[in-house]
């Protein structure tokens, strides 16, 4: 066959794994011995996707890393309690099947015996539980947080289903370990990124964009319109965490990230975090590709605020990607003017931008919105998934910024730093105590506590925009229109042949050497359209394989 | 330079928006407030009755 890369076709590997983590780029040696399977299917995926003249399409996906407590757990660490929680899961809903380790082939590594936790190390930190989801997703133990990376959303409210997905495994998970420890020990999970004390945990994003998009047009282009959409991205936090900052000084900001950033562009995420985060791991074909991974909002349980977010960040991205945008908004002191936004519930305060004059956080959001609908006009919204997706973005970013100007209280079901407030001055009225009562502090950390029993999200009325049912099926079914699919399907039907999955690889055993790793770099293949039948029809890896062209 | 100092919201059919909206986001108000009793009430009964407890003991390591 031609082109040996090809973009999903299947390649030979010829030592038994030296697999390194997910994302890790595999470079097993190639262009040995390839069969051509069918021809059909090996055409198809080595068909040419994009031109280089138009944005890339805007495959997006939310990692968020969960807070979590061993209530009563004496001197349970975090570490070994999310390795807890998401083995629980892994061993109730998968029956310990899809569990595995990617670092290497160690067993013992793997997800699969609660009652090997005691015997951890308890400082290990790399990913020592790793679980890819039928749905496509990764469930893991991130430093010393679970973590969940959606699967590859093919748009903003595809990722809406998944980030709620991902609080249902949670919730889930800490039912099942609720059976597993005694009755006053209890494994409790925060949707939120700090703890109040200093220590905070992400959220991030991620966005498929053009290699050839340089990177410095997208620092100058996005770094306004990530100051300024905290307006309507933010979850809300009593008190502040800057040092030299006290609660006096902001008793209620709009995010509870803005503290922890110190630096305009960087490669951190875990000191001087940066308002644009360097990381160039494409996770896909590295030439035709990049992935922006983004550090700087908050997680949301409000579905109308986490969609808001990405679709707005996709539509501006595919702006930038087409060099659309006229000028940028820069503010001339971007880290301090991330932080006011944060802390100017009035949102009427005007910063200075770098090239002269001043505008507010709202203005700058305006100036984007006009320039995103003139890009609808001229180049439709193919990109961040057709045209009725985005035209909804847009109304809805415009009903939102309007409403912010008019009376931010209106959108109390719709954004989550508006309904924490409501919330809690409403609280305060009632009970006549101010914003440094410990219990305001209680109601913050509450509202995000996702036990059920305790979760005050779920008690305020919040817009919805998916639907039960959708969110279950979700729960393991992964999204038809990227290559989640084919990864998900493969787990839900081949598991014990999936030595390891990758974003962008699957390494298959068919009892016999060598391993057989399919490559799937190119993330809008693998889908539905393109191997649902094939999945389906295959009875056996070795099949698929063949069908695959390997 | 000074159209920087233009940065405005435009386009006049966001006030068009506005007006049709109003109604509605009035009674929505109205709903609002007569829901935050309600909710209230339902707040007192589930918040953390060791609340401050709760508060200090929550510590995370950080992430990322």
């Amino acid at each position: 066959m031609g082109i040996p890369n090809a973009l999903m076709g299947a390649d030979e590997h010829r030592s038994r794994l030296d697999h390194g983590a997910v994302g890790a780029p595999h470079r097993a040696g190639r262009g040995t011995t390839r069969v051509a399977g069918s021809f059909k299917i090996q055409a198809l995926f080595e068909r040419a996707v994009t031109s280089t003249m138009m944005a890339v399409h805007k495959i997006c996906g939310i990692e968020t890393e969960f807070g979590i407590m061993h209530h009563h757990g004496g001197d349970s660490n975090p570490v070994a309690a999310s390795s807890m929680i998401i083995n629980a899961y892994v061993n109730d809903r998968l029956d310990g099947r899809v569990g595995w380790d990617f670092e290497d082939e160690h067993p013992d590594m793997d997800a699969r015996g609660y009652g090997d936790f005691d015997s951890l190390a308890p400082e290990i930190e790399s990913h020592l539980v790793n679980a890819v989801l039928t749905n496509g997703a990764r469930y893991y133990v991130d430093h010393a947080h679970p973590e969940m990376s959606s699967p590859e959303c093919y748009d903003a409210r595809e990722a809406v289903v998944y980030d709620v997905v991902s609080e249902r495994i949670l919730v889930a998970s800490m039912h099942a370990a609720a059976s597993l420890l005694p009755e006053d020990e209890e494994l409790i999970v925060h949707k939120n990124n700090s703890d109040g004390k200093g220590n905070t945990y992400g959220t991030h994003e991620n966005y498929m964009l053009d290699r050839a998009t340089p990177f410095g047009r997208i620092v100058r282009y996005i770094t306004p319109f990530f100051i300024s959409r905290q307006i309507f991205t933010g979850s809300g936090k009593v008190g502040t965490e800057a040092i030299g900052l006290t609660s006096r000084d902001v008793p209620f900001q709009i995010t509870q990230r803005a503290d922890f950033f110190e630096e305009e562009v960087g490669l951190e995420t875990t000191l001087k975090r940066p308002i644009v985060n360097t990381r160039d791991e494409p996770h896909a074909n590295n030439r035709r590709y990049r992935r922006l991974h983004v550090i700087n909002t908050d997680a949301t349980q409000a579905e109308v605020a986490t969609y808001l977010k990405v679709g707005t960040a996709a539509i501006v991205l595919a702006m930038i990607d087409d060099d659309f945008l006229p000028r940028d908004m820069n503010f001339r002191a971007s880290v301090s003017t991330m932080r006011e936004v944060s802390y100017d519930v009035s949102m009427t305060r005007a910063y200075e931008l770098a090239d002269g004059g001043s505008a507010t956080a709202l203005e700058v959001q305006w100036e984007y919105l006009d320039l995103a609908r003139k890009y609808g006009e001229e180049h439709g919204f193919g990109v961040v998934g057709g045209d009725d997706i985005g035209s909804d973005i847009l109304a809805r970013w415009e009903y939102v910024l309007a409403t912010l100007e008019r009376d931010p209280m209106q959108l109390s079901t719709q954004l989550e730093w508006v309904a924490k407030k409501r919330l809690f001055e409403g609280f305060m009225n009632r009970h006549g105590c101010d914003w440094d009562d410990p219990r305001i502090r209680a109601l913050d950390l509450q509202y995000h506590d996702l036990r059920p029993s305790k979760n005050l999200h779920s008690r305020v009325g919040m817009e919805r925009i998916t639907t039960d049912q959708e969110v279950e099926y979700a729960v393991t079914e992964p999204p038809e229109r990227t290559r989640a699919y084919f990864r998900g399907k493969c787990l839900a039907k081949f598991k014990d042949d999936i030595v390891a999955a990758n974003w962008d690889s699957m390494v298959f055993d068919t009892g016999t050497d060598p391993l057989r790793r399919v490559p799937m770099l190119e993330p809008l293949r693998g889908t539905k359209a393109h191997v649902g039948s094939l999945v389906e029809q295959c009875e056996s890896v070795t099949d698929l394989l063949r069908e695959l062209g390997s | 330079m000074a159209e920087r100092e233009q940065i405005r919201r435009p386009a006049p059919r966001q006030d068009e928006e506005i007006v049709e909206e109003a109604p509605a986001g009035t009674e929505k108000g109205e709903e609002l407030k007569a829901d935050i009793d309600d909710l209230l009430d339902e707040i007192d009964d589930v918040l953390e009755t060791n609340a401050e407890e709760f508060v200090k003991n929550y510590v995370q390591k950080g992430g990322e």
